[in-house]
């Protein structure tokens, strides 16, 4: 039975190019980069070529605002608590969104009980931020405001530009959790206003367990790990060196063939989120109709559940996740569903298709003739479907 | 996960003897129980499942236990048993294993309750 993965937001295989790139670096040239002799000094070189290119991906001036960090999620933790605790003589509040990534809500969560003050502005039903409504949250005691680029569930891509100009007119902090957005829509740092912005490694199709968080040089943050001081003192310990060139790798092929590619999914996309629909009574897109990340797309049928979906998908060889409370760990249903004002039974009914390179046509085509029968047996099975439906 | 691939007695009873629902949409969980009961034993069984992979295969699992049983048998099965009978359960999905048997139960009662 052909393997067909359309859960790419979840992990992604590394692409070859990068496993090339990294291979020296765990064998021939293996130094730390805080050597001194030539060992060390080919392995700084390394880590500063892979700087470079990831600036370059973001549009930052200088790759010296790039921090490595073990990935995404560390990313945001270190924006956060590292600006909060740097910036608290001025002021203690943190605005944020009803729909971040989970890292950020717990974060803030952390931050709260150490005495800040949290608060997140609610979304559209397509999952939008009113620069608007940011900015009456702001008052004088915020010190910053995080908002994600784009998001990874719905898709849905931000008014950043306008957000930071705003953040910026009231004097806060910008960081934009970019996890998902970035090698798929071209980001600026500088046109778009960010002071701090947190990438993966692996959502660019690097290797997992290393990320980076750019910090503008004019931004003042604390370090949350201490140690040597590697990265300008702002993330200790020994650098993971082939982490590091693979991500630059990967951040260089992103910059090359981010237009194309993200072209290519926005057609395979486009066709799910067209045909779903029209085969399958009672299914409904969640998002934005436009605005959206070209490779993501979140669809919910009515009457059965989304973890019994995955599972029968997986039973066809087929890999995708869903907001289901049943198919997450915490057994609580997606906070970004239930942010965009679906009902409870309507976020549990949910799918996530998030493509990637090596997604193809014939893919699409499989999926969208196997998901009705399978749809139509779970609606036989359940007491929520109404008669008319029942075939 | 066989009992997921291929769930026995999918279905409802239209002159049901006692029917038994728990849960609720809200939770992702909800299953309803058919029972046609004959000589104080299950003659019919039929449940309809809107939940997980877990919730279904238990719901099945506890119509094939309870099938044929007298009223007083099938009282008595636990969430435990359907479990075992699965081969085990995460401990993440026995909530659902504990819904299956609450809906037979519930069946069960329904059905004293017109009987009287």
């Amino acid at each position: 039975m052909k393997r067909i993965y359309m859960d790419y937001q979840a992990g992604s295989p590394v692409d070859p190019r990068v496993v090339e790139a990294m291979a020296p670096y765990f064998g021939a040239a293996f130094g730390n980069p805080s050597s001194t002799h030539v060992f060390g000094q080919e392995a700084k070189a390394a880590v500063e070529e892979a700087r470079a290119k990831i600036a370059s991906m973001i549009g930052a001036e200088r790759k010296e605002d790039i921090v490595f960090t073990s990935g995404g999620t560390e990313s945001n933790n270190l924006a956060l608590v590292g600006a909060a605790q740097r910036n608290k003589e001025k002021g203690n509040a943190i605005v944020s969104s009803s729909i971040e990534h989970i890292s950020i809500l717990n974060i803030c969560k952390y931050l709260s009980r150490l005495g800040f003050e949290t608060r997140q502005v609610p979304v559209d039903n397509q999952g939008l931020v009113d620069p608007i409504t940011i900015e009456r949250m702001i008052t004088d005691k915020t010190i910053l405001v995080s908002v994600m680029y784009a998001n990874g569930e719905i898709g849905t891509i931000e008014p950043i530009a306008d957000i930071g100009r705003i953040t910026h007119a009231h004097g806060a902090l910008f960081h934009v959790d970019a996890v998902a957005a970035a090698g798929r829509v071209p980001i600026d740092v500088e046109k778009e206003n960010i002071d701090l912005l947190s990438i993966s490694s692996n959502d660019i199709y690097g290797p997992k367990g290393v990320g980076a968080l750019y910090v503008r040089k004019e931004a003042r943050i604390r370090p949350i790990i201490m140690g040597g001081g590697q990265e300008r003192g702002l993330r200790s310990g020994t650098e993971n060196v082939p982490g590091i060139v693979g991500m630059g790798k990967a951040a260089e092929i992103a910059v090359q063939e981010m237009s194309n590619e993200s072209a290519q999914l926005a057609r395979l996309r486009d066709k799910l989120r067209t045909k779903i629909p029209e085969h399958i009574p009672h299914s409904y897109v969640n998002g934005h109709p436009t605005r959206r990340l070209p490779n993501n797309l979140s669809v919910r049928f009515s009457y059965i559940e989304g973890e019994s979906l995955v599972l029968s998908l997986d039973m066809e060889g087929i890999a995708v996740s869903s907001g289901s409370a049943c198919s997450s760990k915490t057994l609580e249903v997606s906070h970004v569903l239930r942010a965009i004002g679906l009902k409870h039974e309507e976020a549990h009914g949910s799918l996530l298709f998030s493509l990637g390179r090596w997604n193809t046509e014939v893919e699409v085509d499989e999926v969208l003739r196997l998901l009705p029968e399978i749809v139509r047996r779970l609606r036989r099975m359940s007491p929520l479907t109404p008669k008319e439906l029942q075939v | 996960m066989e009992h997921f691939r291929n769930p026995r007695n999918v279905g409802e009873i239209p002159d049901a003897d006692g029917v038994g629902t728990v849960g609720n949409p809200v939770c992702g969980d909800m299953m309803t129980i058919y029972i046609k009961v004959e000589d104080d034993k299950i003659a019919d069984i039929k449940f309809k499942t809107f939940g997980c992979g877990a919730a279904v295969a238990t719901s099945s699992m506890v119509t094939e236990l309870a099938k044929g049983r007298t009223l007083e048998e099938a009282m008595k099965i636990t969430r435990a048993d359907v479990a075992q009978e699965l081969g085990g359960l995460p401990p993440i999905k026995m909530h659902c294993s504990n819904l299956a048997a609450d809906a037979l139960h519930s069946a069960i009662e329904d059905y004293k309750k017109k009987e009287k």
